[in-house]
């Protein structure tokens, strides 16, 4: 079907024409460009959705991309039912975060660059969701780290952003270490058994040739580079500073798409990861501590932007726990719901440092509600669903997770009882935030307070759609005991049934749903005490409170412990090696033994005319009375 | 036979020495005309090895265009050159270093005639080592490069040229020494066991010898390459020469002569002597990846930008090394790959060092900062050459890269997990030195006054760019050309262990 491939390349040849004719275009045509672009691939995903069978597969092979002996790997693409969702998400969100960038980057300078790179990632996104072989997923991975380099320090003359960018990429490639020695395994094992492939398909055919500890091993090393793109124990420490980048690259690509890499990279080899369940065990439970874990960082934080990113950490670590436990299917679709609510959230955020001019302290906001009721509307909306308030996105997807936690051959108790927690705990930091930002007196100067305003439509209709998108996504895959899911249908085939997780009574389900219920409540509840009633006290943050409080909002001194343990024993022999060990021992090892023969021999020395004619006449002569030595023996 | 009854790779050759003797009748005053003559020349060059690239059977593994003519019949000493897809594309690598070297050389105003003079004579020695297949030429030919570069660095080098100049051609010339004793030794072998005294390549391959021998002479031929390449721990000479040796120098330095070392190991030390090299890979392994991580690590710390490349180079030479030695298809052609890729990133680094030198006459990553704002065009540029550098997929870099992990893994996979961290390391230093160059705040007031690059300065950088790219997303043209080589040297390499060994093939035959 060769349809496929102008999914992806429409948007690099709109990041292909800017980038060389973006300046002559204008900020605004540029734009447009960049946001048709986008919007056609769009279109194009939508119709080639609807023609796919449900258990069918498009591929459309342009090239052979790299051979050398055996080995091979096409430039080709593939659209089954997993990659149309993610399509569909990269697309459709992609689009309306490309809308909404008409109006927040209207005063940037560097609005033609900032599509151009937008451009650019999406279609590194496509090209790692579309692609057909582990090769060109690795392709589209990287390229998209690319990408997320360049936004994070989109705005360089800022060292803390461009520091930021930095840390992101590096973190990120000593994942993609595991990830390429992963590959290299995959391919090597299987190589000896016949079969150079990188091609999903053929994995799939193959994967049994390989021996259970080689499977763990591969899978292991898979995993760690999830852990870097997807921002997991025990590389998560990169993506709450990403949010540096302007606030539509948070939504985009550090929320909704780039970030669920790692969660798709291990559905789409889930029969390789199904085959590992020592690997699954730690997938859950680096999942569930991450998904905690990140969670109390985000009760005591106080940069709107960062709440929301520690939250993104949380929500991943949910998706791990479901691929954890076998369950790909509901770990997709948290992923799918997760796009819009989060895209939402930072939208809505967007919106308000917009109106702010730029402030992101949440404790110089407050009261924002009657100022800016369209964002306040849509970010309640959005806020009720990643709580997982009953019949929004967020109850759908997460409460499948818990219940699969529970239920599935590989869950346990206790994993659920850490998800559960976490869910209360999600339940008050976002509505903490909500009632910091929206409710309440203002706090802002009043020079700010002045400028307050609504954002244009270009920006509150985008979140309109997410927001509407953020209740009814979920709908799709409600539980049996409800109408009961489409979701299952859909993804089925693709996972072949994998988790077959209802076997557990539908009263437990229903039980745990409440249990669930009552903790949200709890933490929306205690909130509502804390920060949303009237005459509630102001998060101050430093200062007050006791260690753990403290603990929370320095992250648990995380950066500081990898800074002493990794970065600086690493400058320190870097800088020896550099300043003493290559100087003075192997240079100094070759000056002495140029001194040493100057030294020894007094015929050197006179012949040491400083004349470099002397010098080649005398290597000559040598060289012809060598030659003719040998070739005067008999 | 063509023009003069010449071969094509004749004319090749001795279209640069023509340059020169005609450079010799230019008034020294008329250095636009010298500037002019020179860039023909080597743009010529370049077009005719177009020709022979057009010429060239890609599906044939053998040599090419090959040429013979006696020379010193007396000693068997031929002039005999030809080409295969190994030393194909390093050819053309030279050829179109070449004119781009020459026109980034605008700035040179001294004595601009000799520096041209010797400019042209280096490219015919370069190519002469590339294609001489009778092993007192290639000897040569590898000689005589280190003449014109010598001067060039020496002459027209910086503050300290004398030194480096010095120290470069007295460590190449002290490694090759050792490499004209084990010629000459191998053709009075040769003459023993067949009574015919030659130093012809291709019938030298068949000499067999027993494995004590084999090994002298690999260690002789192995010092004198690696010295060259530069394997970890000969490379002290190489920052000190590209620090002072002037930027076309550095280009024609990094981006081809040190091609000739890693090319000298797998046309000559490799095949020559398989046994001995089969038995010494595991020391070469280990000493390349080696190489990768303390080149990345030391280059990290670098505080002039052209020092910081030039240690990068010892990074990606030692990726080269490690795939040759990997001894399979995918390793050896990841490993030609990389001695392209790396020709043309490393080049480009050097160009684009060059042209901020030429502004600002400062290559201290701390004189810089925030010169996006200033030189967007420029800092874009160093930005992508950067990216090509540090491997990233769909431009070239990842291809040799991924082919040399994946021929190595097979062989000894925890060497190469080791070499991967080279590619942590590479993002590391290359990341840090853009953010301190292009990123932060544009505050020196010398560098508020910077130009952004002029019209030629493109010119210079845009194939080069075009390459990068296509390189990356279509490298099969290339490869496929390489391939029918690569696996007549494997076979070489293997032909002596008729008896099945079990070693992964990689699929070399299927």
């Amino acid at each position: 079907m060769t349809l496929l491939r102008y999914i992806p390349l429409l948007p690099l040849a709109a990041c292909a024409i800017n980038m060389f004719f973006g300046a002559r275009l204008g900020k605004k045509s540029a734009g447009l460009l960049a946001c048709a672009a986008v919007g056609a691939s769009f279109a194009i995903a939508l119709y080639v959705f609807m023609l796919l069978p449900a258990t069918g597969l498009f591929r459309d092979t342009l090239y052979t991309w790299l051979e050398s002996g055996a080995f091979r790997v096409n430039v080709s693409f593939q659209v089954d039912a997993l990659t149309a969702v993610m399509l569909l998400v990269v697309t459709g969100i992609g689009f309306l975060i490309h809308i909404y960038s008409l109006g927040y980057m209207d005063h940037d300078e560097g609005m033609v660059r900032f599509f151009v790179y937008l451009n650019l990632f999406v279609f590194f996104m496509l090209l790692l969701v579309m692609g057909d072989s582990l090769l060109l997923l690795f392709v589209g991975w990287e390229g998209v780290g690319l990408c997320s380099y360049l936004l994070i320090g989109f705005w360089y003359q800022d060292h803390n952003n461009t520091i930021a960018g930095n840390k992101a990429f590096i973190v990120n490639r000593i994942g993609d270490f595991g990830f390429v020695l992963g590959i290299l395994l995959l391919v090597t094992e299987l190589g000896r058994q016949g079969f150079w492939t990188l091609d999903f398909a053929e994995l799939q055919k193959h994967v049994n040739l390989l021996s259970p500890s080689t499977v763990t091993a591969i899978t292991l090393l898979l995993f760690v580079g999830a852990t870097g793109k997807s921002a997991q124990i025990p590389l998560f420490v990169w993506l709450p500073d990403a949010m540096a980048g302007p606030t539509p690259v948070s939504a985009l690509i550090h929320a909704a798409t780039m970030v669920t890499a790692g969660v798709y990279m291990t559905a789409r080899l889930h029969f390789l990861f199904a085959l590992a369940p020592v690997t699954l065990a730690l997938i859950a439970a680096i999942g569930t501590a991450t998904a905690f874990f990140a969670a109390t960082i985000a009760l005591t934080q106080t940069d709107i932007k960062r709440v929301l990113a520690y939250s993104t950490v949380s929500q991943l670590g949910y998706m791990f726990l479901a691929v954890g436990v076998g369950a790909f299917g509901a770990a997709i679709f948290h992923l799918f719901t997760h796009a819009f609510f989060k895209a939402c959230l930072f939208l809505g955020s967007g919106s308000v440092i917009h109106a702010m001019g730029g402030e992101q302290d949440m404790r110089k906001m407050g009261g924002l509600k009657s100022h800016m009721p369209a964002t306040y509307w849509t970010y309640v909306i959005a806020t009720l669903a990643i709580a997982g308030a009953p019949l929004t996105a967020g109850f759908f997807s997460k409460d499948l997770i818990l219940w699969q936690a529970y239920s599935s051959a590989h869950g346990s108790q206790g994993l659920w009882l850490i998800a559960w927690l976490t869910a209360g705990m999600t339940a008050f930091y976002m509505f903490r935030q909500l009632f910091m930002v929206f409710h309440g007196g203002s706090r802002a100067d009043p020079h700010a307070q002045a400028h307050l305003h609504e954002s244009p439509a270009v920006m509150t209709v985008p979140l309109m759609i997410l927001a509407v998108g953020s209740i009814f996504s979920g709908w799709l895959g409600a539980p049996a005991y409800l109408w009961g899911s489409r979701w299952d249908h859909w993804l089925g085939p693709v996972f072949g049934g994998a988790h077959d997780a209802h076997h557990g009574a539908v009263q437990t389900e229903i039980n745990l749903m409440l249990l669930t219920l009552v903790i949200v409540a709890a933490g929306i509840g205690l909130a509502y005490l804390k920060f949303g009633r009237p005459g509630a006290a102001v998060d101050q943050g430093a200062g007050t409170g006791g260690i753990l409080y403290r603990i929370s909002l320095n992250k648990y001194y995380v950066d500081e412990i990898y800074d002493w343990l990794l970065v600086r024993p690493f400058t320190a022999i870097s800088d020896w090696l550099a300043w003493v060990f290559d100087l003075a021992v192997i240079d100094g090892i070759v000056n002495g033994v140029a001194g040493g023969a100057r030294a020894m021999s007094s015929i050197w020395r006179a012949l040491q005319t400083g004349n470099v004619q002397h010098y080649v006449m005398g290597f000559l002569a040598g060289t012809l009375a060598l030659l003719a030595y040998y070739l005067g023996q008999p | 036979m063509s023009l003069f009854a010449l071969g094509e790779l004749t004319l090749l050759l001795a279209i640069p020495v023509i340059g020169a003797v005609l450079l010799l009748f230019v008034p020294r005053r008329q250095t636009q005309a010298l500037f002019s003559l020179a860039l023909l020349a080597s743009a010529v060059t370049f077009l005719w090895s177009l020709k022979v690239f057009n010429l060239f059977d890609g599906a044939n593994g053998e040599m090419q265009l090959l040429e013979l003519i006696p020379w010193m019949p007396a000693f068997g000493i031929e002039y005999l050159i030809g080409i295969d897809g190994i030393s194909l594309f390093l050819v053309l690598l030279t050829t179109l270093l070449m004119p781009l070297a020459i026109l980034a050389s605008w700035s040179v105003k001294d004595r601009v005639k000799e520096y041209l003079i010797f400019m042209l004579l280096l490219e015919t020695g370069m190519l002469g080592a590339f294609v001489a297949l009778d092993l007192f030429l290639f000897y040569v030919f590898w000689e005589v490069m280190l003449v014109p570069m010598y001067f060039l660095i020496g002459v027209w080098g910086g503050a300290r040229r004398v030194y480096a100049a010095l120290k470069f051609v007295i460590y190449t010339m002290a490694g090759s020494l050792l490499m004209l004793v084990a010629i000459i030794y191998l053709a009075t072998r040769y003459a023993q066991e067949t009574q015919v005294l030659t130093f012809d390549l291709l019938r030298i391959y068949a000499l067999q010898l027993p494995f004590e021998q084999q090994s002298w002479l690999f260690f002789a031929f192995a010092l004198s390459f690696a010295i060259k390449v530069p394997l970890f721990p000969f490379h002290t000479w190489l920052p000190d020469a590209h620090v002072e040796a002037p930027t076309a120098g550095s280009v024609i330095l990094a981006g081809v002569l040190l091609k000739l070392g890693t090319y000298g190991f797998l046309r000559f030390a490799i095949p020559l002597f398989p046994d001995a090299a089969l038995a010494a890979a595991p020391l070469f392994v280990a000493l390349a990846v080696v190489g990768i991580i303390y080149g990345a690590v030391v280059a990290m710390m670098q505080t002039d930008i052209k020092k910081l490349v030039a240690y990068s180079s010892v990074s990606h030479l030692g990726f080269v090394m490690l795939g040759l030695f990997a001894l399979n298809v995918q390793g050896i052609q990841g490993a030609i790959y990389q001695m392209l890729n790396h020709g043309l990133s490393t080049g480009a680094l050097f160009l684009l060092v060059g042209m901020i030198y030429d502004r600002r006459h400062s290559r201290l990553i701390a004189d810089f900062g925030g010169l996006w704002k200033q030189v967007p065009l420029f800092s874009a540029l160093l930005l992508a050459v950067t990216f090509s550098s540090i491997g990233l997929p769909g431009l070239n870099g990842f291809i040799g890269e991924f082919l040399i992990l994946l021929g190595a893994f097979s062989v000894t996979p925890l060497w190469t997990a080791a070499a991967a961290t080279g590619v942590v390391l590479g993002a590391i230093y290359m990341l840090w030195m853009i953010r301190r160059v292009i990123f932060g705040p544009l505050n020196q007031p010398e560098n508020q006054k910077l130009t952004d690059l002029n019209g030629r300065e493109i010119l210079i950088l845009a194939p080069i760019l075009a390459l990068i790219v296509l390189m990356g997303v279509y490298p099969q043209p290339f490869l496929d050309r390489m391939k029918p080589s690569v696996d007549l040297t494997l076979k070489k390499v293997f032909a002596a262990q008729a008896v099945a060994i079990h070693r992964p093939d990689n699929g070399a035959d299927r």
